[in-house]
């Protein structure tokens, strides 16, 4: 298998200087592509030799930059952060806690509002994890509806990472553009499971519903005209003088660096690394679809858009594959330790009805095991770790959330950067408070 | 199309026809001051988590909430005059929320938005304040887990009409509610405990043993 | 350092393994065991407790005290080379006898591998609740072992800053994901709200973080007092 290299910073500046330092930002780009850039600010040593006494600043917990409840202690000299130190818990909700008084399909509204912007994804990785536990394979239906829930969440997630960065690096243009195309994803979701956000689409061995008549003529169109508007946005943002300026050379990590922190998602593919849980792990059979991973060279803030604008369009042509392939069939699996009685029979046959109400008074019961399962979340690699000890409910219901441990390394990244570039590399983490904290 | 002249409403005429050009207003002070109050509310968004996103989606072009007035969203709370709390609230962000209040100039209103700020919602655990009303006083609850931005809508909508009701002369619509000394609280703890009391099956379902 | 940039290719130590594709049909016991499991027992004969193999993922069970030298073995030795921590995290079950366990998920890039490891920590009253720290290996761990002292009460020995990392650093409550802690908390809600209030968590800097700690007899009279009390700043 190859991975291909599908982007590189088409503006002829790297991330670092040859002293390993943080390269200004630069102001102007040339016709053709190149950047003028400015002179590097002194290194961090030279930066503490000046006079003078640190000031602590306070950003957050409330701050519009901070993407939820996060605060950030800056320690700064001058304008540059000498220290950075996160305090995270802010939105600390006991998803965890609440999972082992649950059964495992009442645990699946809760996924929803761990990573609010990628609800019906982790739907979808809840039930992956499930029916690990459970041994339940599901039908090829579900599969390909499954995966083109991810791919629209992926989609979705990333116009909202897209649009309130550009609100904090100061675009607001393409936040209203992003907005407009999450409202149309926004309506399939509502066709299909009957919510906009808080999803809830599948079950333990299947889904909520089926797609209604008509949706994929809805979801083809979709398919059809979304790549416009990632060609805006691309137009007006990837050669912007200001964007280039506030967005390269930012908070750059190493790939070596990047896996050492556990980096995963975009921010570690924009480090050089091409780990995908999607190509190296695969599920809902990834492996069978054509698409790129994107990569970045540089690992910094510049490159972390670039790869997620390649994702945007990447899922868009998963998705056409997907559409192009989804079989008929059932959708739910036949497997009756999971699946309810169709409601016809359960309100006239007796053993139907008897089945129905264990199944939902009780609650199915897997063997005793453990299973996790890692996808590929528009954050990074998000697991659900479940152990059963044989009841209904799991013993634990561990979430492993990628943007806790991507968020983790930002005292690194900001580290001999500016104040307002602080913000430009949070932004760029894509973090939800929901999920750092659950 | 050209700029015509608006024709005049209930609220304020223009007295053109007389040839002085002054312009005059005969209202009562309430109502001019509600009228400018409720049409030009800045929006305190103090977005934790999901309903956040739907307070955005509200924001956006398709629900514009310019239309109301409200498009200046005001990230400080002292040039706030709403506080719309989008999301669940945990003990940790609570004296985060009961600051943010204190800091906000009156008069001021409370929008709480969704099911978890206004009860703790699906989230009855160790870790979720139920119900920001502990807190702080609401004036307006928008249930849903998250609210459509049609609710929220309405919501403001219900908010604007209250605004209009106010009178001046009440003064104790403007009254700080100061903590207990002992305590340290701004309701009694009994009322807390009951208003953090589960209501119907919850207690069932989560205190069926395993 | 900007030469260090060069793709990473997940699986590029063992070019000749077949293409992942989606599991299918695993068996709830036994199937293919992780190669890395039998390297670990040849190397750390009496480290390694046991092996499990549950759908299809490979569970080693590792001795308490040597998980530091045993992760370090499976980062550096080059036909393993763990280099990604996906995860820690505890489990405890709900029966009171059963040990509490720590699990280590980890990922071999190079060779697309997958490992957990898990300590077990008797209930005994012997058994300290400690393992050692895998921080010094990965810097992801920092976070992770946080929040896993955080929640259960498990210390991470080495670990350079154990603190509570989501729960406030004066909660009293105890360790929300042990199974003796009731899901509403141990106080009522006037009471929780009541040390909430109190303890307002925004108002501390965690003096002993910062590099202004060392100046901190250099500062101004009214400062070194805003900073000790703890009191609000900024009102």
């Amino acid at each position: 298998m190859s991975t291909k290299r599908t982007v590189d910073v088409a503006i002829g500046t790297s991330g670092l200087d040859e002293q390993g330092r943080p390269r200004r930002a630069p102001l102007t780009v040339n016709e053709g592509g190149t950047v003028t850039t400015l002179e590097p600010p002194p290194a961090l040593e030279d930066a503490l030799e000046l006079e003078g006494e640190h000031m602590l600043i306070n950003l957050g917990p409330q701050h519009p930059a901070t993407h939820g409840v996060l605060r950030l202690v800056l320690e700064l000299d001058g304008e540059t952060v000498v220290r950075c130190i996160p305090h995270i818990g802010y939105l600390h909700c006991g998803f965890e806690k609440i999972g082992e008084y649950r059964q495992y399909n009442q645990v699946i509204p809760w996924t929803d509002r761990e990573d609010y912007l990628n609800s019906i994804g982790n739907n979808v990785a809840f039930a992956l994890g499930a029916e690990r536990l459970f041994g339940i394979e599901i039908t090829p239906r579900c599969t390909v509806l499954r995966l083109i829930a991810m791919e629209l969440s992926r989609i979705i997630s990333h116009l909202v990472w897209l649009g309130t960065t550009c609100i904090d690096i100061g675009a607001f243009t393409p936040f209203l553009w992003a907005f407009e195309q999450r409202e149309r994803v926004y309506e399939l979701l509502e066709r299909w499971v009957g919510a906009r956000l808080t999803t809830s689409a599948t079950r333990v061995g299947g889904m909520a519903a089926d797609i209604p008549a008509g949706w994929m003529d809805q979801l083809q169109h979709f398919i059809k005209t979304f790549p416009k508007t990632v060609d805006e946005i691309d137009r007006v943002l990837t050669t912007n003088g200001i964007w280039v300026g506030r967005t390269v050379g930012l908070g750059v990590m190493s790939a070596d660096e990047a896996v050492n922190y556990g980096l995963s998602g975009p921010m570690l593919r924009a480090s050089g690394v091409a780990f995908d849980v999607r190509r190296d792990f695969p599920y809902l059979d990834y492996e069978t679809y054509d698409f790129e991973v994107p990569v970045g060279t540089h690992g910094d803030v510049y490159d972390r858009y670039l790869v997620r604008m390649e994702e945007l369009r990447q899922s868009t042509r998963i998705l056409a594959q997907a559409a192009a392939r989804l079989p008929d069939g059932p959708v739910d699996s036949d497997d009756h330790r999971v699946v309810l009685p169709p409601k016809s029979k359960a309100m006239s046959d007796m053993e139907s009805m008897i089945h129905h109400f264990k199944q939902v008074m009780e609650g199915p019961r897997p063997p005793l095991g453990e299973s996790y399962v890692a996808v590929e979340s528009p954050k990074g690699e998000k697991g659900y770790y479940m152990v059963s000890d044989g009841t209904a409910k799991p013993v634990r219901w561990r979430i492993r959330p990628p943007s806790f441990v991507n968020l983790s390394a930002i005292g690194k990244m900001v580290e001999g950067h500016l104040l307002s570039d602080v913000i430009a590399i949070n932004a760029s983490i894509d973090i939800v408070m929901g999920e750092i904290d659950r | 199309m050209g700029l015509t002249a608006r024709p005049s409403d209930n609220l304020a005429r223009t007295d053109t026809a007389s040839g002085s050009g002054e312009s005059w207003v005969a209202t009562r002070l309430d109502l001019l001051v509600n009228w400018g109050r409720a049409g030009s509310l800045w929006p305190m968004p103090f977005g934790t988590a999901c309903c956040a996103i739907e307070f955005m989606a509200t924001a956006a072009s398709r629900f514009d909430l310019a239309r109301f007035g409200m498009e200046r969203m005001s990230f400080s709370p002292r040039q706030a005059d709403v506080l719309i709390c989008a999301g669940r609230v945990p003990f940790k962000l609570a004296p985060v929320l009961r600051r943010i209040w204190q800091q906000m100039p009156q008069p001021k209103w409370c929008i709480s938005m969704g099911a978890c700020a206004s009860s703790g919602g699906m989230f009855d655990n160790y870790a979720v304040v139920q119900g920001i009303d502990t807190i702080i006083p609401v004036d307006v609850y928008v249930p849903g887990c998250p609210p459509r931005p049609e609710g929220l809508l309405y919501g403001i909508l219900m908010l604007q009409e209250k605004v209009k009701r106010e009178r001046m002369s009440d003064a104790s619509l403007r009254n700080e509610m100061d903590p207990d000394p002992e305590s340290g609280l701004y309701i009694p703890p009994q009322a807390i405990d009951e208003l953090s009391e589960p209501f119907g099956n919850s207690v069932h379902q989560t205190r069926s043993g395993l | 350092m900007s030469a260090s940039f060069s793709v990473v290719i997940p699986g590029s130590a063992a070019p000749d393994a077949p293409a992942p594709a989606t599991p299918r049909h695993l068996p709830n016991r036994g199937g293919a065991v992780n190669p890395s499991a039998d390297a670990l027992r040849a190397r750390f004969q009496g480290g390694i407790l046991r092996v499990e193999v549950i759908w299809g993922e490979t569970s080693v069970y590792v001795e308490r005290l040597r998980l530091g030298e045993i992760v370090q073995w499976l980062h550096d030795d080059p036909s393993e080379r763990y280099d990604y921590l996906s995860d820690v995290t505890a489990v405890e079950y709900r029966d009171p006898e059963q040990p509490i366990e720590v699990v280590w998920h980890l990922r071999s890039l190079p060779y697309r591998r997958f490992l957990r490891l898990k300590v077990e920590l008797a209930r005994d009253g012997k058994t300290p609740l400690e393992v050692p720290t895998v921080w010094s290996i990965y810097k992801g761990a920092d976070w992770l072992e946080r929040e896993c002292y955080d929640m259960f009460g498990i210390r991470f020995v080495g670990h350079p800053d154990l603190r509570r990392i989501l729960m406030w650093e004066q909660y009293r409550e105890g360790f929300p994901l042990r199974k003796d802690f009731p899901l509403r908390g141990r106080f009522s809600r006037a009471e929780q709200l009541r040390q909430a209030l109190a303890a307002n968590p925004e108002a501390r800097y965690s003096m002993e973080e910062l590099t202004v700690a060392q100046a901190f007899e250099d500062l101004p009279e009214a400062m070194r007092k805003r900073l000790k009390g703890g009191e609000r700043t900024g009102e």
